[in-house]
């Protein structure tokens, strides 16, 4: 990074004085660039570019897999696809809300989880007094190395209704719930704790694309709870490492300095490691949010948007409409509106974890 | 450094993304309209190499479609290549996208409605030897605009499953078989133990289905041209259901711990249960020891009826070698060799005249071949999956109490109505 600036810089100081000799010399290194950046940016152009204008061409039509996109066997129908996912009231947008509403809590608790967990690992395996370190930071980053089918399948029997997390629980009196089944909200279950049973008139009688606020603030469903634990379980170990890399870049020096001037354990952790922290959890937030907007094979291995559609998610939506009912045109628009959706949560994310001088 | 000219490179960089490009793209260009061309493609005398995408059950039914499709391209000169499928509804589609779909493939009949519509399948319903002798219901399932376009390959119906053991422990006799819904409901509530309820099926659109054909209703009317979902008769029907599992004699097998109606009954979780003939060989494998008879599903206030399950030999329209993949359908649907499956995989056969073979070979599947005659398939409907998908979660809020079956079905038909006015 820093070498490339140099450079830049040196090469803008020269280039007025020095135009016209070095101009074919210039010419020809950034044709040689060109050139060896080529294979990538013929992947990029032919794996990533292409098919996203042709996903983009697909979500304006009326296709219904079975021909080629492209013959005009297919009818062109604008922007209604679009139209019918996030205006039309209608069995569409009502399933496309719920999974939106899904994962937002899924997002909101998993992102949550994710960074205070594999930061907790990470400070574990980097702390001197640990022994057997790299013992640990194997083990904890094996669930990385997982297949995510094997792991929600693991997980499904865990949390059957007689499975092992509700026999422990029955071990200090809690009866647990038949976890991937029960599609109460875990806010509405909370509130209900006060009383709460039904919806306050306001609540019940506001909507937001077809979804009442009453429903939109259920919380994440028991099965869906199920579900973040598993992906904080699995995605913990990845992120750990990002979050070491960072400790280990903090100097030891400042941690004595810090020590010899009397800041004590929890001092140490708010003013210095959590500021030189900050880039690493920006990373990881970034990543995780990215990854958990998209989640899919948990959901079609363990639950299929079940029970009552709680564990709904965009990227389900878009799999069952295009494959179930054959109507890919929907099934792209929703991938398309998941990808702006995506884009704006990771800009404002990135302007509010901005570095901020002073 | 070596100079390199700057229009080559550039050339060949073009050229380099547009050959990906076209490799990746080979086939979007197919433009043949095969459909509603009659007349199949290629001939039967031999050197055609065919592709079979199946959905496998298992390695048993693999190794028996590969070595029936050995057989025949052994005594006819062709050559056969048997593709057991991962996902065949995704595989076929990527083929179907790409305009390279394999020649004979399972098609269901919740899928063939869309397939047919599409152009994607060959019309070979009058090629097929002695139709008339498989079942009348099974071949409606793969009628489209009044035109056969399939060879169903096997068929069945649902029915009673009943734990023989906990039968006779409360006192039951054969003579006790349920025959209607008040029979089905007393014996539920006899069977009805601590840890057991009488009557456990999978809480999903299927059996629920088969209550609704029973009680004079269903989700669609027979041409499936209109939604029917809101009417008295289906209204009985789920009441009938919900006022059961309200004395906790009935269930849906989620909200007793079980996947599925199989899993209730092997485990002692229900005494009976309502499934197709897929259980059987569920039954033999997890749950040896389960002591278990099959009898036709009780007749409701409409008279007795259930729900076909079936699947066809699909042919592609895009295919080269239909001529030959229809010969080689009509020896896989031929009474030897569905007698041969039968004995190899369990699947039921679709042909009339070997009912009184199957029901004497194995007894214990006859009561899943009764009535296909008179039983219906699955809703066709292109898009009805998502429509049936939500009604299985109102099924769902019904068996917990927040939604009555009146809003399921209001929500069914309101769902159902949106989907076929815009076909």
């Amino acid at each position: 990074m820093t070498a490339t600036v140099t450079r830049e810089a040196s090469a803008g100081r020269i280039r007025p004085v020095r135009r016209r000799v070095t101009s074919g010399h210039l010419r020809q290194e950034r044709r040689a660039g060109w050139l060896f950046v080529a294979p990538a940016v013929i992947v990029l152009v032919v794996f990533l570019f292409a098919p996203i204008l042709m996903a983009a061409w697909v979500s304006l039509l009326d296709w219904n897999g079975q021909s080629s996109p492209f013959s005009g066997d297919a009818d062109f129908v604008g922007l209604s696809n679009y139209q019918s996912l996030l205006t039309e009231a209608g069995l569409l947008r009502n399933d496309f809300m719920l999974s939106v509403r899904n994962t937002i809590y899924y997002v909101l608790f998993n992102v949550t989880g994710v960074v205070v967990v594999s930061f907790a690992l990470a400070m574990a395996v980097n702390s001197y007094v640990l022994r057997g370190r790299s013992f640990f930071r194997t083990i904890f980053y094996f669930p990385a190395i997982t297949s995510s089918v094997a792991i929600s399948v693991l997980f499904l029997f865990l949390f059957q209704g007689s499975g092992v997390v509700n026999v422990v629980l029955s071990w200090v009196g809690v009866d647990g719930p038949s976890w991937f089944t029960d599609p109460r909200g875990v806010l509405h279950i909370v509130l209900g704790w006060f009383g709460v049973s039904d919806a306050p008139g306001a609540l019940a009688d506001t909507t937001v694309g077809g979804l009442s606020l009453w429903n939109w603030l259920s919380g994440p469903s028991v099965a869906m709870c199920a579900l973040i634990t598993l992906t904080i379980w699995a995605s913990s170990g990845t992120f750990m490492l990002f979050f070491l890399v960072g400790l280990q870049d903090i100097p030891v020096e400042l941690e004595e300095a810090t020590a010899i001037d009397g800041a004590g354990g929890w001092q140490r952790f708010r003013h210095l490691t959590l500021p030189l922290m900050r880039r690493s959890i920006v990373l990881v937030i970034t990543l995780a949010l990215i990854s958990s907007w998209q989640v899919f094979d948990q959901v079609f291995i363990l639950s299929q948007g079940s029970p009552a559609k709680t564990t709904l998610t965009p990227a389900y939506v878009s799999y069952v409409r295009s494959f179930g009912d054959g109507q890919f045109g929907v099934g792209a628009a929703v991938a398309f509106v998941l990808f702006a959706i995506i884009i704006v949560l990771t800009l404002v994310q990135r302007w509010v974890g901005r570095e901020r001088r002073t | 450094m070596r100079h390199i000219p700057r229009t080559p490179l550039a050339v060949a960089t073009a050229l380099a993304a547009a050959t990906l490009l076209a490799a990746c793209g080979s086939g979007f260009d197919d433009d043949d309209d095969a459909a509603g061309d009659d007349a199949a493609t290629g001939g039967t005398d031999g050197g055609a190499s065919l592709t079979v995408m199946i959905g496998s059950s298992g390695e048993a039914e693999t190794v028996a479609v590969q070595d029936a499709t050995a057989q025949w391209a052994e005594e006819t000169g062709n050559e056969v290549e048997v593709i057991p499928a991962q996902d065949l509804v995704q595989q076929l589609q990527q083929g179907l996208a790409g305009g390279n779909p394999p020649d004979v493939f399972y098609v269901s009949p919740d899928r063939f409605r869309m397939l047919a519509e599409g152009g994607s399948l060959y019309p070979y319903g009058d090629q097929i030897e002695d139709a008339d002798d498989i079942y009348q219901s099974l071949r409606d399932a793969f009628t489209y605009e009044d035109e056969l376009y399939c060879a169903p390959k096997d068929g069945g119906v649902h029915a009673l499953v009943i734990d023989t053991e906990a039968w006779a422990a409360a006192g039951l006799t054969e003579a006790d078989y349920p025959q209607d819904w008040d029979g089905l409901a007393t014996a539920a509530q006899a069977l009805t133990a601590d840890g057991r309820v009488g009557l456990a099926f999978t809480g999903d659109y299927n059996p629920v289905g088969s209550f609704l054909l029973a009680g004079g209703g269903f989700f669609v009317n027979d041409d499936q041209t209109e939604v029917t979902a809101d009417t008295p008769e289906n209204l009985a029907s789920l009441q009938y259901i919900k006022d059961n599992m309200d004395a906790g004699t009935f269930a849906f097998a989620p909200n007793i711990d079980a996947a599925w109606g199989g899993e209730a009954l092997g485990s002692g979780k229900s005494a009976m249960t309502i499934e197709g003939a897929w259980i059987v060989g569920a039954l033999q494998n997890d749950f040896p020891e389960r002591q278990w008879t099959a009898v036709p599903m009780p007749a409701g206030p409409g008279g007795p009826a259930s729900t076909a399950f079936t699947n066809c030999w699909g042919i592609a329209a895009d295919s080269e070698n239909q001529a030959a993949a229809v010969d080689l359908v009509n020896s896989l649907v031929s009474p030897e060799q569905q007698q041969t499956f039968a004995e190899a995989f369990g699947p039921i056969p679709s042909r009339a005249s070997l009912a009184g073979w199957n029901a004497e070979t194995f007894p214990e599947k006859a009561a899943f071949a009764e009535g296909m005659d008179t039983a219906r398939s699955q809703v066709a409907v292109p898009g009805f999956e998502s429509v049936l998908a939500d009604f299985n979660t109102q099924l769902e809020g019904m068996a917990a109490g927040t939604v009555t079956p009146e809003q399921a079905l209001q929500a069914l038909q309101t769902n159902g109505e949106a989907l076929l006015s815009q076909e």
